[in-house]
């Protein structure tokens, strides 16, 4: 074994992890706050003021903060320390240019009800920002609100009913699926009050196009396709399939999780996508944050512009303004959008120009396919064809010898590379979806190869270990079931 | 850029010549033959965007547009109406720039995650303190998705299909609250806090949900409609202003049973409207109608104390259609800045906060109140007020912002008065809402003061 | 597994006669070890009418959620309150203290369309 192939043995220390409440001693501040330049007002009648001392919230100096939050992020897997070959994620290098413009004061210290005139630079980058992904994706329409992927799928989906409802055929309420979809497809179609009606897979990990024509009719309202798919497949039907929808009166919506793999490639709205939304936090590379802000932007074509989230920006003699489209659905959150992302995207995409872009889609499909070729021998694939940004593994070998795809994924904690996305989608059996990304170098992706052989000889060499991991990070497995048994949800001062 | 072949661009480390190696283990010469799958005539289309620009000319094209703005820091601003300027300790700037944070990853692996998680723990604890609610979740998308969201969960406690909204909300939150139950089975009515007041609730009502600070700033009858939606098998919920609590009794104390709120006045700066966090409160016996994510505080196998996302069957990624919200994202990062923010003030800072806020509110509307041709909207009621108050403008509103523009002033927000409480009834708007915190000095008031004056004596001349 | 003085439906649910006229409700072996830690049951309010092979509640483990089957239509006439505590019971004891509900038989002969223990652990290979 290479030794860079090694796991981390040593177990990680365990510092003293009590809570700020825990730790909080009654007098002590971590900052000051000026005194009041004006005479004071009358306070209000006590009945509506709160308590002196009811409000209990940690008393800790300002090293105690820092010191707390710093122990905190070190107990933390992160893209800038590991490797995240995370299956539909698109765990990306997040460039530091990005985080540095977003916090610029002309940015971050603009207020969202200011005069538009005030605000002409921030209006500029958003209109900017809506053209370049309207050229990415062929959808020329783009409304920025929506606050991430599942708000612009939402967001898409009204504009579907409203855009039907203008033509009278409000009464199509069936949302197609694929039985490869992502868990926020059917939520947000039900969210928009549509029935959801699954549409199966077929061998080769393409939609199945009878199943399609079969299901598509006068109550298709919309056709949600992950594009590429789950199983990290390009529909190579598309034009077919989508022909199948719009000759049923239906609108083609394109979940744009994995837009990753397109850029430069194909345009969505060249094969017949009316709507699409893109996770600015996966393809274009502003942080996830260990769970948020994302921002999901939404497309549309021009027919559908009118219809899109409340503001868009548009340009006029006297400059950029924050408008209502005509047909608009609305306001689906308080004001423009996810803007401090939007600063990120934008600036990402500044650096990587269209030729970038198109070098990014291209080095993600050779990296995922690479992984996939040094790897079939070991674990089984969910589908053997050529892959696009990312491949779908399935533990199924490795099941029957004992250890689940679970420990798997486990185990290359022990290894620094977090675990691939596990038991998704939903139709491949003990499935390990890998996404390497294109910003991982060859040798980082030829070390993870190596790890996931050796995890492979270890189920046979030491199945005890791969089926306890991780054995080396902050914690060992956890007890989810008493978590959700008995919810302990905050501080509380007995503990 | 650089005309040497086989060099890469800084995001993208792989060589030409690495790529040609990795393609052939793949078994194939061109990487075309990787992407046959996408119709020959759609493939490689043009892509009109710019060419690449190095680091250098990117911050520099970046800090031109910043420099076109007007931003609040650098000139007094009097806006708020649901975004709030104030003041952020240097630790939040600092704890944001740990990479860990800021570049991992929804913690799906909780024993990878646990700086995450456990930072995510301090802020449902840190909101439900501040709120006195029973349990917090772990972030919503903004103020008014959480708002809305709230209304549906109301819907599905109750059993009940009709949301009533106070008229005193924010616009935004009614907009957003009817985007959110567009196509389900739920109907929002609008009604006057006379009528909630009043006990006539349709029983089929799931909630009273109301805005305190309402949008003019006023604090509401909070336990009078609270008792009224009990007394009628509904819901109370109430938005607010995490600030405000520093100083008035939180929704918990009153019995509330589901309370939002924007977290962005916690620490997180006005960004032009996001990224934010939405705050969401109730009460533990509705938990598994909570939207969002969960953290909760279990043990490992070692019997050592680790946390976790839990009550994950209520999401969509298990649920799917029948989950209780579409929502996967807790917002974890804003989330983070505002359990720092939290860490930081204490008690104590949070209460001086919210003093100062009110002190120089009032400060500045008695100010206007005895200048000519000014006074403060006044509907005849002695509602108390937090940090925003209406105020009657001499000339229309929107006038009056520009002019304070010319002297380096952000102004208020121009408003619809209703006619009693001084409105024109029509016409360009002449109310102007106007909000002060511990940001704005008095030297900044009383030139605000200055600049109305003249406004007001051109009128009079 | 199965005991015999059981009958069985098809979704996993048992019923055991009691007195005449009223049946105890559960999930089998089968089901919970399917579901794995059960977490919470959602049971139905006392007093409450369920129809035979209709949903009376929803089962939960950590990370899948189940939808529960009367194997038998009448009136609830009892929950077992300690799964509120203590869902576990039902991984632990299926069949005794993991039991759900008591229901007072609309119609009797529902209880022939179910399965004896034989034929149900016929269908679960």
């Amino acid at each position: 074994m290479n030794a860079s192939v090694a796991p981390n043995t040593s177990v990680a220390d365990m510092p003293d992890r009590s809570l700020l409440m825990d730790r909080s001693i009654s007098g002590r501040r971590a900052v000051a706050l000026p005194a009041s330049d004006v005479p004071l007002a009358e306070m209000p009648d006590a009945a509506v003021l709160r308590e002196d001392g009811d409000l209990q919230l940690p008393e800790v100096s300002q090293l105690d903060v820092i010191r707390y939050f710093t122990l905190l992020s070190r107990l933390n897997f992160s893209i800038d320390t590991n490797f995240y070959p995370l299956g539909s994620c698109t765990m990306k290098y997040n460039p530091k240019l990005n985080d540095q413009m977003a916090s610029l004061g002309g940015f971050a210290n603009i207020h969202p009800l200011q005069d538009d005139d005030s605000v002409q630079g921030a209006l500029e980058l958003m209109y900017e920002l809506q053209r370049w992904l309207g050229e990415a994706t062929g959808l020329p329409g783009v409304g920025l609100a929506p606050l991430a992927g599942a708000q612009g799928e939402y967001a898409g989906l009204l504009i579907a009913r409203a855009a039907l409802d203008a033509r009278g055929e409000g009464d199509r309420k069936v949302a197609l699926i694929p039985d490869s979809a992502h868990g926020t497809n059917p939520a947000s179609a039900a969210m928009a009050g549509l029935d959801v009606v699954v549409v199966k897979t077929d061998e080769h990990g393409n939609v199945d196009v009878e199943d399609l024509r079969q299901k598509a009719d006068e109550n298709t309202c919309v056709f949600m396709l992950t594009i590429p798919s789950t199983l990290g497949l390009f529909e190579p039907n598309i034009v077919e399939i989508n022909q199948i929808v719009h000759d049923a009166g239906g609108v083609v919506y394109a979940d744009g999780a994995n837009l990753n793999a397109l850029l430069g490639l194909v345009k969505l709205g060249d094969v017949g996508v009316d709507i699409c939304h893109s996770n600015l936090h996966k393809t274009f590379s502003t942080p996830h944050g260990g769970g948020g802000p994302g921002a999901g932007p939404v497309m549309v074509t021009e027919e559908l512009a009118s219809f899109l989230p409340e503001p868009i920006v548009a340009k006029n003699e006297n400059g950029y303004r924050l408008s209502r489209p005509d047909d608009s659905i609305g306001k689906i959150n308080g004001f423009h959008g996810s803007f401090s992302i939007l600063v990120r995207a934008y600036t990402y995409m500044q650096a990587l120009g269209g030729d970038g872009l198109r070098a990014v889609s291209e080095n993600a499909v050779i990296n995922a396919n690479y992984i996939q070729a040094l790897l079939r021998d070991r674990y089984d694939l969910a589908v053997d064809r050529i892959c696009m940004h990312e491949t779908v593994l399935s533990g199924k070998r490795q099941a029957d010898r004992g250890v689940p795809a679970l420990n798997i994924a486990k185990r290359l904690l022990d290894y620094g590379i977090h675990a691939p996305t596990m038991y998704f989608p939903l139709i491949v059996p003990e499935a390990l979806m890998v996404e390497p990304t294109e910003t991982e170098s060859k040798e980082t992706l030829d070390r993870f190869v190596a790890v996931m052989r050796a995890i492979d000889d270890e189920i046979d060499d030491d199945p005890e270990t791969v089926l306890h991991a991780p054995h080396t990070l902050p914690n060992t497995r956890l007890d989810e079931a008493t978590a959700a048994r008995r919810p302990v949800l905050r501080w509380q001062s007995s503990s | 850029m650089s005309a040497d072949e086989n060099s890469t661009h800084p995001f993208i480390p792989n060589t030409s010549s690495e790529r040609a190696e990795m393609m052939s283990t793949i078994g194939v010469d061109v990487f075309d033959s990787l992407i046959t799958d996408i119709p020959d005539q759609h493939r490689n289309p043009p892509l009109r965007l710019p060419d690449a620009a190095s680091e250098l000319e990117v911050a520099t094209r970046m800090q031109a547009l910043a420099a076109l703005n007007h931003d609040a820091g650098s000139r007094p601003s009097f806006l708020g109406a649901g975004a709030y300027r104030h003041f952020i300790p240097s630790t939040v700037g600092a704890i944001l720039q740990r990479g860990e944070f800021v570049t991992s990853y929804t913690p799906y692996q909780p024993e990878a995650a646990q700086g995450v998680l456990q930072s995510g723990f301090e802020f449902q604890s840190a909101v439900a303190q501040i709120f006195d609610m029973e349990v917090a979740n772990a972030g919503m998308y903004d103020g008014p998705t959480a708002f809305a969201e709230a209304g549906l969960m109301a819907a599905r406690v109750s059993r009940r299909n009709r949301i009533l909204i106070l008229d005193t909300v924010d616009q935004r939150l009614l907009e957003v609250a009817d985007a959110y139950t567009r196509h389900q089975q739920v109907e929002i009515e609008v009604v006057s806090q006379q009528r909630a007041l009043s006990g006539d609730i349709p029983d089929d009502a799931a909630c009273i949900a109301f805005q305190s600070p309402n949008f003019m700033g006023q604090i509401e009858d909070v336990q009078a409609l609270t008792d009224t939606a009990h007394a009628a098998g509904a819901l109370s919920v109430m938005h607010t202003y995490p600030i405000a609590l520093g100083m008035f009794k939180p929704p918990g104390a009153y019995g509330v049973d589901i309370a939002t709120a924007e977290g962005q006045p916690l620490g997180v700066p006005l960004t032009f409207g996001g990224a934010y966090v939405g705050l969401f409160t109730s009460k533990q016996r509705f938990i598994r109608q909570l939207p969002g994510r969960i953290i909760g505080r279990t043990t490992d196998t070692k019997g050592r104390t680790g946390y976790t996302l839990t009550l994950q069957t209520r999401e969509q990624h298990i649920r799917r259609e029948r989950a209780t919200s579409n929502i996967c994202t807790s917002t974890q990062l804003i989330g983070l800045m505002v359990s720092v923010y939290c860490a930081t003030m204490g008690p104590r800072g949070l209460r001086e906060v919210a003093e100062l806020s009110y002190h120089k509110a009032h400060y500045l509307a008695d100010a206007i109140d005895t200048l000519p041709n000014w006074r403060v909207a006044n509907d005849g009621s002695s509602a108390v007020f937090f940090n925003e108050f209406p105020v009657v403008c001499p000339i229309p509103s929107n006038e009056v912002n520009r002019r304070l523009a010319e002297v380096g002033i952000i102004g208020g927000l121009p408003v619809v008065l209703p006619s009693d409480a001084g409105g024109n009834g029509g016409g360009p708007p002449n109310g102007m809402l106007f909000c002060v915190t511990e940001m704005n000095s008095r030297q900044d008031i009383d030139r605000l003061v200055g600049a109305l004056a003249d406004v007001g004596s051109e009128v009079s001349a | 597994m199965y005991p015999d003085d059981l009958r069985y439906s098809s979704e996993h649910e048992w019923a055991r006669l009691e007195d005449v006229g009223s049946v105890e409700v559960g999930i089998t072996h089968y089901a919970q070890d399917t579901l794995g830690d059960v977490v919470f049951v959602e049971l139905p309010e006392v007093g409450s009418e369920v129809g035979q092979f209709d949903k009376f509640g929803e089962i939960e483990s950590v990370k899948a959620v189940s939808d529960l089957y009367s194997p038998v239509s009448g009136t609830v006439t009892e929950v077992n309150d300690k799964l509120e505590q203590s869902p576990e019971l039902v991984n632990a004891d299926p069949y005794g203290e993991g039991w759900m509900m008591k229901v007072a038989l609309d119609d009797p002969s529902e209880l022939e369309s179910l399965m004896d223990s034989e034929t149900y652990t016929g269908t679960l290979e």
